[in-house]
């Protein structure tokens, strides 16, 4: 479904950081795989079916790749199988035409914070193409001992409860935490200590550097109803506003969503294990079972490009099947 | 209405048995009669929210959702661990007060327990 110009003019009516006209437009995304490509701040995008212009735009001079929520452990009707799921978005990963430098998983790695999830998770891993792998733990990845399981596995080099940043090519990446010590009542929470360390991570960057920030939870209130968005993100993005070009990856509802505004672009990944329905569709945002020969459209990585002479960001979600 | 009567008087019987053979194994005669309170967790929410309790009494809470749940008090009088598909977290109020709890995984679910 091809995005027409006027779908990067965002409307806000309620005040809340919803835009639900290009929200809607959005949904009807998922699962359908669209290629997005930021050039000069404004939003163009391709359907997947026009092979060639997405090889040319996914040309970058940065590839990378995204995955998020395998919840290695889940058994339930959704998914019974979501190691099989997961070694197809690896599959995904090993037949992409430019094999990507580095891949991201946003969170939610496992689903009950067992060792034995995790031991699956890095061994199926290992088949990438590629050894270089940023995680950020989602909120399943935490639910013991506060998260030290997590942080002897995955937190080597990383700050408090694994937030961290890392230079490729000319682009600054941050990884965030917004999963611990949540409040009675709240989303996704950051934190005094993070946030400080965020002003001074980007403090010495220069204007022109394109930043990449992820995190688990998303970085934008999609649906505050469902908890899905973050108490203090508006605080973490005040310290980027003044950067030419800001992109959000977060994972944790399990569907693509995407928003442009000002100098940020938003994106949500699909999971890899299960779908979640879209915000107010059902009565919790519980794993949503669909068909058996419909679930593979419904999980997915995304791919990422960067192109520095157009300061283009390219993002190709791709469905498992 | 004697069918009812009948059912009432089985009852009463069944509990006294039930009594008294905790009285014989257990000794703790107290324990046997305490009473105590469901809550379900369903669909990213406590039922019922908000309950009214005695002191003494054991409230248990079980998970029905197919995503893990935690039932943590806000001032840390109980808490529990990750709760699975159908497991149960169990606590027996004893102090008076109001006790706000939430799940720490998915803090927008709230409740309370009021002890009387």
């Amino acid at each position: 479904m091809p995005l027409q110009k006027n779908d990067a003019i965002l409307f806000d009516h309620n005040h809340d950081g919803i835009d639900r006209r290009g929200f809607l437009k959005c949904m009807a995304w998922a699962g359908t795989g669209a290629l997005c490509v930021l050039e000069g701040g404004v939003l163009s995008s391709y359907a997947l079916d026009d092979p060639a212009r997405i090889a040319k735009a996914a040309r970058g001079e940065l590839s990378f790749v995204q995955i998020s929520d395998s919840h290695m452990g889940f058994n339930k009707p959704a998914n019974t199988d979501v190691v099989a799921t997961l070694k197809a978005a690896v599959g995904k990963i090993n037949a992409l035409p430019v094999p990507p430098e580095f891949i991201l998983h946003t969170g939610d790695i496992s689903h009950l914070s067992r060792l034995e999830e995790f031991d699956t998770v890095d061994q199926i891993l290992k088949s990438a193409p590629t050894s270089d792998i940023f995680f950020v733990p989602g909120e399943h990845d935490v639910l013991e001992d506060n998260g030290k399981q997590y942080l002897d596995r995955y937190g080597k080099d990383t700050k408090g409860a694994g937030w961290y940043s890392f230079d490729k090519k000319g682009v600054h990446f941050v990884g965030l935490v917004n999963v611990m010590n949540l409040k009675a009542g709240g989303m996704g929470s950051l934190g005094l200590e993070q946030l400080e360390w965020l002003e001074d991570d980007v403090r010495h960057l220069s204007k022109s550097t394109p930043v990449i920030v992820f995190a688990h939870m998303p970085l934008w209130n999609i649906y505050p109803e469902w908890g899905w968005g973050t108490d203090d993100s508006a605080q973490a993005l005040s310290y980027l506003k003044r950067f030419g070009s800001v992109t959000v990856l977060n994972g944790h509802i399990h569907q693509t969503m995407q928003k442009v505004e000002g100098n940020v672009t938003f994106h949500t990944a699909t999971s890899t294990a299960f779908p979640q329905p879209h915000p107010g569709a059902a009565a919790s945002p519980g794993p949503m079972k669909v068909p058996a020969e419909q679930l593979r459209s419904l999980l997915g990585v995304t791919n990422v490009s960067y192109v520095r002479k157009h300061h283009a960001l390219a993002l190709l979600d791709s469905t498992l099947e | 209405m004697r069918m009812r009567k009948s059912r009432l008087i089985l009852t009463v019987v069944a509990s006294t048995v039930l009594a008294l053979a905790a009285f014989a194994t257990a000794q703790k005669p107290v324990a046997a009669a305490s009473p105590s309170v469901e809550v379900k967790i369903d669909n990213f929410s406590f039922t019922p929210a908000t309950i009214t309790v005695k002191a003494g009494t054991q409230i248990t809470w079980t998970n029905a959702d197919d995503i893990p749940h935690t039932v943590v008090a806000e001032d840390q009088s109980f808490k529990s661990k990750a709760l699975d598909t159908d497991e149960k977290f169990t606590f027996t109020a004893s102090k008076l007060g109001t006790y706000s709890y939430f799940c720490s995984i998915h803090p927008k679910m709230t409740g309370k327990v009021v002890v009387e």
